[in-house]
């Protein structure tokens, strides 16, 4: 057998496809050797050796399978069993517990001795974590994933000796991210989560995997169905980008969908007051009033969502341009990606080049992070770039107007005034070193340290927009190596509502609308003439509506109307959404639209990375905006062809600038790069309108306030 | 008073008026040693120290001149010296008198430590219910300091180094030579993961030579003397004296430094006066209670390292406890087992739950609810422990275990009627 | 919070001795704890913020270690050794007769604050068992008679 020098026995031992069982071992975190169950024999040292501390070297001889080895296993299950409450058939974990598992494979299903088991009370830390003393084994996992995966060491080992237990930070509470990865990580139930105690037993329940719903990192998370209702999420297989991370969103913010004020009837507005209408009076309601300001050449103005899937955003911007005639469509733009791409085409290097990958920053050697506060508002980008500098020295350089929790990992950290990224973007970008304010002079020092790297990923945030993003790209392209950029936008499907053409400027795949060809090709598609100019932006549009010179407003999975006033009454208001919104409050036609969990489709993260969303749930009175969306065509008299998610999918690869991505790698639920290539222009002129939510860990938007758990921890 | 059988090398200034201070040291020999090593090689130090043959005082005996060897003296990183005044093994209360009547001569051989390996700074870990300890030691570092020993440019050479205590607050653990650097650095005093060594990876991740007190005190003897001298004193590969702290059933407990290969014969009846009330020996615990017990037919193992280990125990710490017929063997190994179970840090399972449930057998059994399989059990718990946990702790609370069931199976068998057969003879233990 | 000025020039040398903050932990934590009476809420507040530490590492560390307590003690906290050396010098029988002499049972405290009561492990006192500890003070050689002599001595020490 051959492996890499360094490699740890019990790695080397399981690539070759020799298990050695082990409970305090882990990948990726530090070496314990406490629970002792990987102890091999090793030939010429006299006593049996931890698999998961000693490195393999040449000529080493190793056994794994004799009869010490299996009376040393043995004895430690013995001993984990004297201990352990045999409470299986009612703990969380049975099932999918690895002491029961262990105790399957090496033997010893009771302890021999008797004596009185100690004992502690379980304790409720927060309204996601729990505790129970008495399971647990003490491998260290959950310590270990808070304070060196989480950085956030909320978790201590407290007392000694067999009083020792694992204490919670926050005199018996825990004060911390809330992401649950010491829940998933621990292998026995000692930790349990508010969501999921006590509702089922792993057996029971239907798995769907799809995308997490909240914010742009995209991660995948698995669903636990049970009776139509979701239990839990987690991602317990490690597979999709986020390995085995997810945050306390992904995790178990999933109990939106289940909230009483979801919406599973049409309303319609009669006398003032909305009031719940079948669907078909609800489509057809709207369909007439669409039918009739089309035949008055009355405008439209439509504005999409970042959360619905890629194949709602197409259908409805298809809709709008080829149906409604109209390229006044926009949707709350939390990055600026069109200008991104446009300003690495613009400067002659393919932006799909440039464009990094999320487990890229796990490898880079260099990440600049300017603005945006990860930790808070991209979970997963914040843990690769943690991950990136503990596990592979990668260097991490952080610019913000702000402290940010990443600074921690810094190599180096340089503050600036808000509002000033355009400044420094300038300056790093030129050559200006001499007669410089002594203020510059930490300046100075950051650009000498960047030039240095020969590749850098520069991450940024709404700091930095239209013009900022062109100065940014000129400052990387003055660096000797390949510089790569992700854009930090804030939801689940945000990078798709922009790929897909909701902006009133391009088309699908950022292609100008003025630009003849691309439109001609939409066009012979569609079959249809498309109106060659660009449409309102979003504030526009709303402005318009307040003032009577749009004839109808239709928003979808959106609320804008948290932000911008429009005047009651003045154009005609359908909203498509899951629940009550401001907007939808205000709204002539409410249609209850599925949650991303109840549908099938794709979303775009904001790194570019297409994946596949499930269907989880089947739902009773909503109906998944596609169908909605092609209802109201019908209705309306506009034919858009066929609006299965998978012939809609089918007609973006097609025509998508990028999203002719291979079709295996995504049906094996695999996060495939999407490509963009256009982005000629990014003359969308209105970098005022990019800009993030801002979200905590704790908050997704309007979304977010209808989530008991979420609520629940941030009163906690 | 010193016993006539006492070769005194280290406890020499023992007795002495005002022995602690700098001026009794000076005026017998102190600080020569230091004067003499200045103008030595760090190689020629070493060296001399290999010669000794001198073997670590804290308990596993390994030879110090070697341990100094492995500190890489090259590396670009500073190298600490560090002294284990942490004193915790049961048996065991030999160093308290080397810091409590000699505290320079610890300081003089800490200092030679340093020249060996190139150090410049030394920290004393002292267990913290030495206190008093810890008053004398820091007095002497200020003496040491204002005549020029410590600080910088020591006596002219260009020599630096400086000195300081640090306090323990309770754990035998943080004497294992890992957990005492973690516990040094402000930690919970869990070992931690072998390789690396100290000499390569210790205080601060930093080179570091870590020895037992006794060990440093020899050092500045050695010196003066040369190792050959030390050497002899002792047997072949165990170079010098040593203190042996005898207690329990003797006649005259007390620290007496003898010359390594002393027969236990000699060291009980002659040194130690015999046992108290002309009693008959049962047992002796010959290395801190960590070591297995010998019985009477082992009074004539010489008292070094590798002969006590040929006779199945360990020379460890050279605490010597010695019982006699009146004491319940149950009673010893449940009071071992207490300890251990008290101490372990809990960082490993076998050594955690192992001596948990062995503590709550045997005081069950002891307390006379056993059954005959417990005999056997407590005898496999302890073997379930044996060569798997993570540090020797689990080995030190195993063996004097193993080794009680196995030498007095029969005392076990006599608590089967239900209670505690010495008891009833009025003895407590 | 403010200690002495005697321990803040202690706290002062401690941080001066080490090369990372950090190891100045314990010994501050020890000699607060001679100061205050015991690690109180406040106390811990004030020594991780000054070793820029969080509270639960803290209490993490001061949960392992015997002599750092959390809860506070008497005047006088007699400790009696009762390990093997000191077991085989009767000291049980002694641990026994200090339990009746001040009426109390380990980790409690006499109503007049002025003692209480801990069987330790090995104290380093082996030769000279059995061995009690009051507060830092050693006695050797330890019989009943001496131990009750010593309490009544206390008790008259007091103000
Ligand atoms: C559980 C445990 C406790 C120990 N306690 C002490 C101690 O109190 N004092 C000591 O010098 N060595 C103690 N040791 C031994 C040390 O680990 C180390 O071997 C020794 O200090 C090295 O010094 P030496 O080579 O001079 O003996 C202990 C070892 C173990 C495993
Ligand atoms: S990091 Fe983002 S995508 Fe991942 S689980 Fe959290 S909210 Fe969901
Ligand atoms: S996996 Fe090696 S000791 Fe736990």
């Amino acid at each position: 057998m051959t492996a890499a020098p360094g490699t740890l026995l019990i790695e080397a031992a399981r690539r070759a496809g020799i298990e050695i069982p082990a409970f305090c071992y882990y990948p990726g975190l530090s070496l314990q050797a406490a629970c002792r169950m990987c102890l091999v024999e090793i030939e010429k040292a006299p006593k049996l050796q931890t698999a998961c501390t000693v490195p393999v070297s040449e000529g080493m001889v190793v056994r794994t399978n004799t009869p010490k080895v299996h009376d040393a296993r043995r004895s430690m299950l013995e001993f984990l069993l004297t201990n352990h409450p045999l409470d299986c058939p009612v703990c969380d974990k049975g099932g999918e517990c690895e002491l029961q598992d262990m105790v399957f494979r090496y033997g010893a299903s009771f302890s021999r001795f008797r004596e009185e088991k100690r004992h502690t009370d379980e304790e409720k830390w927060s309204p996601v974590v729990y505790y129970d003393g008495p399971r647990c084994i003490l491998c260290y996992r959950c310590v270990r994933v808070c304070n060196e995966g989480m950085d956030v060491s909320a978790l201590a080992i407290v007392n000694r000796g067999g009083r020792t237990l694992i204490g919670p930070n926050a005199g018996g509470h825990l004060d911390c991210e809330q992401c649950g990865m010491c829940i998933d990580i621990c292998p026995v139930g000692a930790l349990t989560s508010g969501s999921y105690r006590h509702q089922a037993r792993p057996w029971e329940l239907h798995y769907v995997p799809t995308i997490c719903t909240h914010c742009g990192d995209g991660c995948k998370t698995t669903l636990s169905v049970r009776n139509n209702r979701v239990l839990r999420g987690n991602n317990r297989d490690q597979s999709g980008i986020n390995g085995e991370f997810l945050c306390i969103k992904g995790r178990y913010a999933f109990d939106f969908l289940h909230h009483p004020e979801r919406l599973t009837q049409p309303l319609v507005r009669q006398e003032g007051k909305l009031v719940p209408a079948t669907w078909a009076q609800a489509l057809r309601a709207v369909a007439a009033r669409f039918r009739q300001l089309l035949e008055q050449g009355s405008a439209f103005g439509i504005i999409g969502s970042n959360h619905a899937g890629n194949e709602t955003a197409y259908l409805l911007q298809k809709f709008a341009r080829a149906g409604l005639r109209t390229n006044n469509i926009d949707h709350h733009r939390t990055a600026d990606y069109a200008a991104l791409i446009a300003a690495l085409a613009r400067s002659g290097v393919r932006p799909a080049d440039r464009l990094a990958g999320s487990r890229d920053l796990l490898t880079a050697r260099a990440v600049l992070l300017i603005g945006n506060n990860p930790t808070e508002q991209h979970p997963l980008l914040a843990w690769n770039m943690r991950t990136n500098v503990r596990l592979n020295k990668g260097r991490l350089y952080v610019v913000n107007h702000r402290a940010i929790k990443l600074e921690r990992q810094a190599t180096a950290t340089l503050r600036i005034e808000e509002g000033r990224a355009g400044a420094l973007l300038d300056f790093l970008a030129g050559q200006t070193t001499a007669g410089q304010p002594p203020a510059l002079q930490p300046w100075n020092e950051f650009r000498d340290r960047l030039r240095a790297e020969s590749d850098l990923l520069v991450v940024f945030g709404d700091e930095i927009k239209g013009d900022g993003i062109a100065r940014l790209v000129a400052f990387g392209n003055t660096l000797g190596g390949v510089t790569r950029y992700i854009a930090l936008g804030d939801y689940n499907n945000s990078r798709g509502a922009s790929d897909m053409g909701l902006l009133p400027g391009s088309l699908p795949g950022y292609a100008p609308v003025e630009d003849a060809v691309v439109r001609a090709r939409f066009e012979a598609e569609w079959n249809v003439t498309l109106p060659p100019g660009p449409g309102l932006a979003l504030d526009e549009m709303i402005a318009a509506a307040g003032d009577g010179r749009l004839g109808a407003l239709y928003v979808v999975g959106a609320n804008p109307l948290k932000r911008y006033n429009l005047n009651a009454g003045s154009s005609f208001l359908v909203v498509q959404d899951m629940f009550l919104t401001e907007t939808a409050r205000q709204a002539d036609v409410v249609l209850p639209a599925a949650a991303v969990y109840e549908v099938n489709g794709t979303v775009t993260n904001t790194c570019g990375e297409l994946q596949r969303i499930r269907q989880a749930l089947g739902t009773n009175g909503p109906r998944a905006d596609l169908e909605i969306i092609g209802l109201i065509a019908k209705e309306t008299g506009i034919s858009l062809g066929p609006v299965g998610s998978e012939e809609v999918f089918d007609e973006i690869r097609r025509l998508v600038n990028g999203y002719n991505v291979a079709m295996a790698g995504l049906a094996a639920g695999e996060a495939v790069p999407t490509a963009p290539a256009d982005g000629r222009d990014a003359s969308l002129g209105r970098p005022d309108l990019v800009h993030s939510s801002g979200d905590t860990l704790f908050t997704s938007g309007t979304l977010g306030q209808y989530s008991d758990m979420l609520e629940a921890v941030r009163r906690h | 008073m010193a016993h006539p059988l006492e070769v005194r090398i280290i406890s020499r200034r023992f007795g002495l008026p005002n022995s602690a201070s700098i001026d009794t040291f000076l005026a017998h020999q102190g600080y020569e040693a230091l004067r003499k090593a200045l103008k030595m090689t760090p190689e020629a130090i070493i060296e001399e120290m290999k010669k000794s043959a001198l073997r670590g005082r804290g308990g596993a005996g390994f030879p110090a001149g070697l341990k100094w060897g492995f500190v890489p003296r090259q590396s670009p990183r500073p190298r600490y010296v560090v002294c284990n005044a942490d004193e915790g093994e049961p048996g065991t209360c030999k160093d308290r008198p080397l810091m409590e009547y000699d505290p320079h001569q610890l300081i003089e051989g800490i200092l030679i430590a340093g020249l060996a390996v190139d150090s410049h700074q030394g920290f004393i870990y002292i267990r913290g219910e030495y206190r008093y300890l810890i008053d004398i030691m820091d007095r002497a570092i200020e003496e040491a300091r204002g005549r020029g020993f410590l600080g910088k440019n020591i006596l002219g050479s260009g020599f630096d180094f400086e000195l300081a205590t640090h306090t323990g607050a309770g754990s035998y653990e943080c004497g294992e030579e890992s957990a005492l650097l973690e516990s040094l650095e402000g930690k919970r005093g869990v070992p931690r993961i072998r390789p690396p060594f100290p000499a390569v990876a210790g205080l601060y991740q930093c080179p570091t030579v870590l020895n037992n007190v006794e060990t440093y005190a020899a050092v500045p003897a050695i010196i003066l003397n040369g190792g050959d001298w030390y050497h002899k004193l002792g047997t072949p590969k165990n170079g010098g004296t040593r203190l042996f702290a005898l207690s329990g059933h003797v006649s005259r407990p007390g620290v007496y430094e003898l010359p390594l290969g002393m027969p236990l014969r000699q060291m009980i009846y002659e040194v130690g006066g015999g046992i108290r009330g002309g009693r008959q020996l049962k047992a002796v615990i010959p290395g801190g209670s960590s070591t297995p017990v010998l019985t009477p037919e082992h009074l004539d193992v010489p008292m070094d390292f590798d002969s006590v280990a040929k006779a199945g125990s360990f020379l460890g710490s050279g605490g010597v406890i010695v019982m006699d017929e009146d004491t319940c063997m149950v009673k010893v190994a449940l009071r071992l087992t207490e300890f251990y179970q008290h101490e372990s840090c809990g960082w490993c399972l076998p050594c955690r739950e192992g001596t948990l449930w062995l503590r709550k057998l045997l005081a069950r059994f002891h307390a006379g609810a056993g059954v005959n399989a417990d005999i056997g059990r407590a005898g496999e718990l302890a073997e379930n422990m044996l060569g798997h946990t993570f540090c020797p702790l689990g080995d030190a609370a195993a063996m004097p275990v193993i080794s009680i069931v196995k030498q007095f199976r029969h005392e076990f068998e006599q608590h089967l009627n239900g209670r505690c057969p010495f008891e009833a003879k009025g003895a407590r233990a | 919070m403010r200690f002495s000025a005697q321990l803040e020039a202690r706290f002062e040398r401690f941080l001066a001795r080490y090369p990372q903050r950090r190891s100045a932990l314990i010994p501050m934590l020890l000699y607060a704890q001679d100061e205050v009476g015991w690690l109180s809420p406040e106390v811990i507040a004030e020594i991780a913020g000054r070793l820029d530490l969080s509270v639960v590492e803290v209490e993490s560390v001061i949960s392992y270690y015997s002599m750092l307590r959390r809860r506070p003690a008497g005047k006088y906290h007699i400790q009696v050794c009762t390990n093997i050396s000191c077991m085989l010098r009767e000291a049980e029988p002694l641990f026994e007769h200090a339990r009746e002499k001040l009426g109390i049972e380990p980790g409690e405290i006499t109503e007049d604050g002025l003692f209480s009561l801990e069987e330790v492990e090995c104290l380093g006192a082996c030769s000279w068992a059995p061995a009690v500890q009051v507060n830092y003070d050693f006695h050797h050689e330890m019989t009943p008679e001496k131990l009750g002599a010593l309490v009544d001595r206390l008790r008259e020490k007091r103000p």
